[in-house]
C-alpha cells in the first residue's frame, strides 16, 4: 500500500473529514504533506503523529512518558525495519520477534491502543496474505 | 532505569548526551555488555544501547531513549522534531551507518567516506540556513540536535569529514561539540581516540548494504519531482518543438510609454526614498529594487509597463540637514538626488523616471488636489499648541525639539518619539524642551492648521476598499494595517506645517505654511509622471485601463492605503488608485538594526566599493527578501549563497551546458531526439516555468527566485545522469545520446537566462551573449518552455558567470560594516578602509585577541585534542592578522618559539 493511500485510511479511521492531498518524494516515494498553516511535513510517521493531534486524540500517541517513548520507538520500527526489510529472512526475523514480544501484551504499549499498532497493522498487512504462521498475531491485534 | 551500553556502539553517544542535557543521568544505571549479547528478550539480534525502565520495558532504538529523557524533562513532543528523528532513522542513519564502515572497519579514506554522507548533511545545512535557525528545530537546542549531533559527532569530529563549504552545519555542529552534556558523552564513548574507539563495535556488525543504489541524486529533497501525467507531457513537448515560431512579435518601444486600450497597462512606483539620507539596504529591497524586478517581469510578459520613483524632497528633516552642512535645502536636494540616482544606476533599476517631488508640477497637481478637496467640504481648520523658539522665529516641527521625555525620564526625546520607551510624544508635553537648532528653550504658542477631514471620508474609502482589496494582490500585512485603522476610527489628519520648504498652501491666512508630507508626498508620483509626459493624466485618472502597483515598507502603508486615496477619492476627479499595495517587511542586519548614526549596516553608496558586483547584491537581497516576515541580511549567508546557490548550481549547470556545445560540437547545439525521459524532463522544467510565472503574478518575488534555482538543480542532475562527456566518446548512438543531453541542458540554460532577467540583468545579458539567444528570445517570456536554441544555432563563447567569494574577503566587510564606520571617509577602497578602522574596532579586536589567547593556553595546557588545538591556533592568527590591518601596521611574523 502506498503512503499516501495508507495515510488517506487513516484520516477516516481518525474521523478527519477533510482529506489532504500528498504527494511523494524519491525512490522511496516518502510522502510529504504541505500544511496550511506552515512547512510542508515529510516522513510516514510524522504526518500521522500530525494528523492524530489534528483529529484531537492525541491519546493514540501515549500519556506518559514511557507510553510516548514506546510509541515513537515501534513507529520508527515500522519504518526502518518492517519497510525496510531486504529478504524474507528478514521478514521471518521480524515477525517471530513481534510474535515473542506480543505474547504478554494486548497491544504494543501492553494495554492501550496507539498509533503505533495502527501503523503496524498497515505495514504488516501485506505480509499476511503469505505467512500463515503469522495468523495468530494478526488475530490478537484486529479482534481485542 | 538500567541502560546497557557495549564499546564503542555508535549510539551510546547521543543517548548519553540526551540523559545529560536533560538530566536523567542521576538515576541512570549503566551496565557494559558485549556487543553480541542479547539483551532484549524479545529481540533475535543483539541491539545496544538499550534502556530498561523501572517498569520492565525496554527501549532499544536510540531515539525513542533519548526522547524518553527529554520527555522525563517535561519537553513537549512536535512536528518538526518528529521529522527530523524520522529523516535520522531513515535517511541518515543507513548513509551514516556506511561510512562509519568504510572508515573504520575497511580503512577507507576521502570521498569513500565522505560520499554515502554528503547529500545528508547538505540537507542539513541547508535546513538549518534556508530558516536561519541556529537549531534543527528552533531557537534552542533540543532533542533533535542532540540525536543527530550524537549521531554525527564520530565522522564529524574530523574536520576532514566536515565539508567546509557548509558553513550552517559547522557553526551548528561546534555549538553543539562544545556544550558540557554533548563534550562529556564524546569523552566517554570515543576515549580521546577519534573514530577509531568504535572500531571493536562496528567490526563485529554485518556490512551495510550497498548504499550506492539508494540515493543517487545530490538535491535537496524538497525539490523532487512532482508525477506527471501523459497529457500534461505531450503538451510540454509540443510547445517545446514549436520553438521560436510561437513568440509573438516584440511590441515597439514607445516614448513616452503611455497607456493602450485593451492592453494590460501596469503602473509601478516604488516608494519615494526621503532625500537626506543615504538608503541602506534595507531600503533598497523594501521598495526600488522589489518594484524593479516586478517591472522588468512585466515587461517580460509584454505588458504595457512604466515603472517610476523619485526622490521625496520637501520637510522638515532636509531643513535640518540644510542647516548641518551649512547649504540651501535645495543645493541639499540637488546632491542627494544625484547620490540617490547613481546608487541606484548602479544596482542597475529600470527606472523609466527617477524624478523628484521639489518641482512646479507638484505645487500645480497638490493644490489642485487641495481646492478640491476644499470646495466639497473635506477640509477642517483648528488650533494646535506648539513649541516655537523665539531665537530661531520659527514654529518647531517634531524634529526639531529635544527634551525629556515625560513617561520615561529619557533625556533625549525627540518631539515626536521617545527613543528609549517608544512612547508617542505631543511635543508640548516634553519636559525641557530644547530647539535643536540654537538649544534656546521654545514657548508654547498656537498656530492655526488645516486636517483632512478623514471621518467623512471613511464611507468612500470602506466601499472602494470593498472593490478593491477581493482577489487582489495586496500584501497581508497591508491588509492588516489598513484594517486596524479603520477598526480604531478615522481621525481628521493635519496637512499643514510651520516650516518653509514644502508646497506652500494656497490659502488665505496660510501663506507662511506648507502641506506635511502625510499630504503631498504620494502626489509626488503624479507629479513625476507630469513632467515626463503632458499626459500624464492618460495614467493618473484611468482607474478603468490601468493596474497600479504600489511598493513600499509596511511603515508606508497608511499614507498608500489610506491617506492618498482618501484624498482622490474626495477630490472626485477619477484618479487611478492603487490595485496591488505590495508591502514587505524589516530586513535587519545581521543580528541587529541598520543605523546610519552609529556605522552599522551596508548603505547604497558602500555597496559598490565592496568589489562584489550589483548583481550578486541583487540577488542576494531578494533571495532573502523580507517576504512575510522580517530577514536579516548576513555575510555568512551571502557568501553561502553565492558559493552554493549561484556557483555551483546555476553558473555551474550554465556554463557546463554551454562548454558541452563548445567542446563536443564545435560551438553548434546538436540534433536532439527526446527520448521518455527527456519529455519529462520538458514537462518538469514547463511545470517549475509556470509555478514561477503564477508566484510573480502575484508578485511572490522571493519564492519565484527559488523556481529558477531548481530548474537549474534539475539541469544539473541531468547532465550528471546522462554523462555526455562520457557518452561523446562512444558509439554513434552514445553520441547522438550526448546531442540530445547537450541540446536540452543548453535550451534550458536559455530558458534560465531569460527567467534570471528580473533578478540578475547584466548576469543575464552575458548569457544570452554567450549563447548568442535570438532577440526576440530574450524579451519575452512566455509560460511555455520553448526549444529557443534549435539544431544547428551557433553559440558564442562560453566562459564562467560567478566568482568564489572567499571566507576572509566575506570577513574583512563584515569588520568593516560592523560598527564605527561613520568614521571612514567616503567611498573608500577596501584596503584603505582596513587601514583605517576606527579606535573602537581595534580595541574590540584587541580585546578578541587576548580572549582567544586565553583559550589556546588553557588547551594546551590541557593537553587537548591536537584538531582542536590547531583549530583554535587558526583563530588567533586570523584575529591577530584582522588586527594588524585594523591597526594599519605590517603583519606580525609568528614569534612562537624562538624566543623561550
Amino acid at each position: 500500500m502506498a503512503a499516501a493511500a495508507e495515510l488517506t485510511l487513516l484520516e477516516k479511521s481518525l474521523g478527519l473529514s477533510k482529506g489532504n492531498k500528498y504527494s511523494a518524494q524519491g525512490e522511496r516515494q516518502i510522502p510529504v504533506l504541505q500544511t496550511n498553516n506552515g512547512p510542508s511535513l515529510t516522513g510516514l510517521t510524522t504526518i500521522a503523529a500530525h494528523l492524530v493531534k489534528q483529529a484531537n486524540k492525541e491519546y493514540l500517541l501515549g500519556s506518559t512518558a514511557e507510553e510516548k517513548a514506546i510509541v515513537q520507538q515501534w513507529l520508527e520500527y515500522r519504518v526502518t525495519r518492517v519497510d525496510g526489510h531486504s529478504n524474507k529472512e528478514d521478514i521471518r526475523t521480524l515477525l517471530k520477534d513481534l510474535n515473542s514480544y506480543l505474547e504478554d501484551k494486548v497491544y504494543l504499549t501492553g494495554y492501550n491502543f496507539t498509533l503505533a499498532d495502527i501503523l503496524l497493522y498497515y505495514g504488516l498487512h501485506r505480509f499476511i496474505v503469505s505467512i500463515v504462521s503469522f495468523f495468530s498475531v494478526m488475530f490478537r491485534m484486529i479482534f481485542l | 532505569m538500567r541502560l546497557f551500553v557495549s564499546e564503542g556502539a555508535p549510539g551510546s553517544l547521543p543517548v548519553l548526551a540526551a540523559a545529560g542535557r536533560a538530566q536523567g543521568r542521576a538515576e541512570l544505571l549503566i551496565s557494559t555488555v558485549g556487543p553480541e549479547e542479547c539483551v532484549v528478550p524479545f529481540l533475535t539480534r543483539p541491539k545496544v544501547p538499550v534502556l530498561q525502565l523501572d517498569s520492565g520495558n525496554y527501549l532499544f532504538s536510540t531515539s525513542a531513549i533519548c526522547r524518553y529523557f527529554f520527555l522525563l524533562s517535561g519537553w513537549e513532543q512536535d512536528d518538526l522534531t518528529n521529522q527530523w528523528l524520522e529523516w535520522e532513522a531513515t535517511e541518515l542513519q543507513p548513509a551514516l551507518s556506511a561510512a562509519l564502515y568504510y572508515l573504520v572497519v575497511q580503512g577507507k579514506k576521502g570521498e569513500d567516506v565522505l560520499g554515502p554522507v554528503r547529500r545528508a548533511l547538505t540537507h542539513i545545512d541547508q535546513s538549518l540556513s534556508r530558516r536561519s535557525c541556529p537549531f534543527l528545530a528552533g531557537e534552542t537546542e533540543s532533542l533533535a540536535d542532540v540525536v543527530l549531533w550524537g549521531a554525527l559527532y564520530p565522522l564529524l569530529q574530523d574536520p576532514a569529514y566536515l565539508p567546509e563549504e557548509l558553513g550552517a552545519l559547522h557553526s551548528w555542529f561546534q555549538t553543539l561539540s562544545s556544550q558540557e552534556p554533548c563534550q562529556r558523552a564524546a569523552e566517554t564513548v570515543l576515549k580521546q581516540q577519534g573514530v577509531l574507539a568504535l572500531r571493536p563495535y562496528l567490526q563485529k556488525q554485518p556490512q551495510p548494504g550497498s548504499f550506492e543504489g539508494r540515493a543517487v541524486s545530490n538535491e535537496p529533497e524538497e525539490e523532487e519531482l512532482a508525477t506527471l501525467s501523459e497529457e500534461e507531457i505531450t503538451m510540454a513537448v509540443t510547445a517545446w518543438e514549436k520553438g521560436l515560431e510561437s513568440l509573438p512579435p516584440l511590441r515597439p518601444q514607445q516614448n513616452p510609454v503611455l497607456p493602450v486600450p485593451g492592453e494590460r497597462n501596469v503602473l509601478i512606483t516604488s516608494a519615494l526614498p526621503y532625500v537626506n539620507n543615504v538608503p541602506h539596504l534595507g531600503n533598497i529591497i523594501g521598495c526600488v529594487l522589489s518594484a524593479d524586478v516586478f517591472a522588468r517581469y512585466s515587461r517580460l510578459r509584454q505588458w504595457n509597463t512604466l515603472y517610476l520613483c523619485g526622490t521625496d524632497e520637501y520637510g522638515t528633516a532636509t531643513e535640518t540637514k540644510a542647516m548641518e552642512e551649512g547649504l540651501t535645502p535645495q543645493e541639499i536636494c540637488d546632491k542627494y538626488h544625484a547620490i540617490h540616482a547613481n546608487i541606484y544606476r548602479w544596482f542597475n533599476i529600470s527606472f523609466d523616471i527617477f524624478g523628484r517631488t521639489t518641482t512646479p508640477q507638484q505645487t500645480k497637481i497638490t493644490q489642485d488636489i487641495f481646492q478640491r478637496l476644499l470646495t466639497r467640504g473635506f477640509v477642517l481648520e483648528d488650533t494646535v499648541e506648539q513649541l516655537r523658539c523665539e531665537r530661531c522665529a520659527r514654529f518647531l516641527a517634531d524634529r526639531f525639539v529635544e527634551g525629556v521625555c515625560p513617561f520615561c525620564g529619557y533625556e533625549e526625546a525627540r518631539g515626536d518619539q521617545c527613543d528609549k520607551c517608544g512612547k508617542l510624544i505631543n511635543a508640548i508635553e516634553l519636559k525641557k524642551p530644547q530647539c535643536k537648532v540654537c538649544r534656546s528653550c521654545p514657548v508654547v504658542k498656537s498656530s492655526r492648521h488645516l486636517f483632512l477631514d478623514l471621518p467623512k471620508l471613511e464611507k468612500r474609502l470602506e466601499e472602494w476598499l470593498g472593490k478593491t482589496l477581493p482577489g487582489s494582490d495586496w500584501t497581508p500585512n497591508a491588509r492588516f494595517i489598513i484594517r486596524s485603522w479603520l477598526r480604531d476610527g478615522l481621525k481628521p489628519r493635519c496637512i499643514t506645517r510651520d516650516l518653509k520648504w514644502g508646497t506652500p498652501v494656497p490659502l488665505e491666512g496660510f501663506e507662511d505654511k506648507v502641506f506635511y508630507v502625510w499630504f503631498d508626498a504620494t502626489i509626488g508620483y503624479l507629479s513625476i509622471t507630469a513632467n515626463y509626459t503632458d499626459q500624464w493624466e492618460r495614467w493618473w485618472k484611468n482607474p478603468e485601463q490601468v493596474n497600479l502597483y504600489q511598493f513600499m515598507a509596511k511603515d508606508n502603508v497608511p499614507f498608500h492605503g489610506l491617506v492618498f486615496p482618501c484624498s482622490a477619492l474626495g477630490a472626485e476627479d477619477n484618479y487611478t488608485l492603487v490595485s496591488h499595495l505590495i508591502a514587505t517587511e524589516y530586513l535587519n542586519y545581521e543580528d541587529g538594526k541598520f543605523s546610519k548614526s552609529r556605522g552599522v549596516g551596508v548603505f547604497g553608496d558602500m555597496a559598490q566599493d565592496t568589489g562584489i558586483p550589483a548583481d550578486i547584491w541583487r540577488f542576494y537581497l531578494l533571495y532573502i527578501r523580507p517576504e512575510g516576515q522580517d530577514s536579516a541580511f548576513s555575510w555568512t549567508d551571502m557568501l553561502l549563497k553565492n558559493n552554493s546557490e549561484l556557483l555551483n548550481n546555476l553558473g555551474n549547470f550554465i556554463n557546463r551546458a554551454g562548454m558541452f556545445v563548445s567542446k563536443f560540437f564545435g560551438g553548434y547545439v546538436p540534433e536532439m531526439v527526446l527520448t521518455s525521459d527527456d519529455r519529462r524532463l520538458v514537462a518538469h522544467v514547463t511545470l517549475e516555468l509556470q509555478h514561477y510565472h503564477q508566484l510573480l503574478e502575484k508578485v511572490r518575488i522571493r519564492e519565484a527566485l527559488r523556481s529558477i534555482l531548481t530548474i537549474s538543480r534539475h539541469g544539473n542532475q541531468y547532465i550528471q545522469v546522462n554523462e555526455p562527456w562520457k557518452r561523446i566518446k562512444g558509439s554513434e548512438a552514445d553520441r547522438q545520446r550526448a546531442g540530445t543531453v547537450t541540446g536540452l541542458a543548453v535550451n534550458i540554460a536559455a530558458l534560465l537566462s531569460v527567467m534570471l532577467q528580473p533578478y540578475m540583468p547584466t548576469v543575464s545579458a552575458t548569457i544570452q551573449a554567450q549563447l548568442q539567444l535570438p532577440l526576440p528570445a530574450c524579451s519575452i517570456l512566455l509560460t511555455n518552455f520553448l526549444c529557443t536554441l534549435p539544431a544547428g544555432h551557433q553559440i558564442g563563447t562560453v566562459s564562467p558567470l560567478f566568482q568564489k567569494l572567499e571566507n576572509d574577503q566575506i570577513e574583512s566587510l563584515r569588520q568593516r560594516f560592523g560598527g564605527g564606520q561613520a568614521q571612514v571617509p567616503p567611498m573608500p577602497a577596501v584596503v584603505e578602509a582596513a587601514a583605517t578602522a576606527a579606535p573602537r574596532q581595534v580595541q574590540v579586536l584587541m580585546d578578541e585577541v587576548a580572549r582567544q589567547g586565553n583559550i589556546v593556553r588553557e588547551l594546551k595546557a590541557q593537553k587537548a585534542d591536537k584538531n582542536q588545538v590547531a583549530a583554535e591556533v587558526a583563530k588567533l592568527l586570523d584575529l591577530k592578522k584582522q588586527l594588524a590591518l585594523a591597526e594599519g601596521k605590517p603583519l606580525e611574523t609568528p614569534k612562537g618559539k624562538k624566543k623561550k
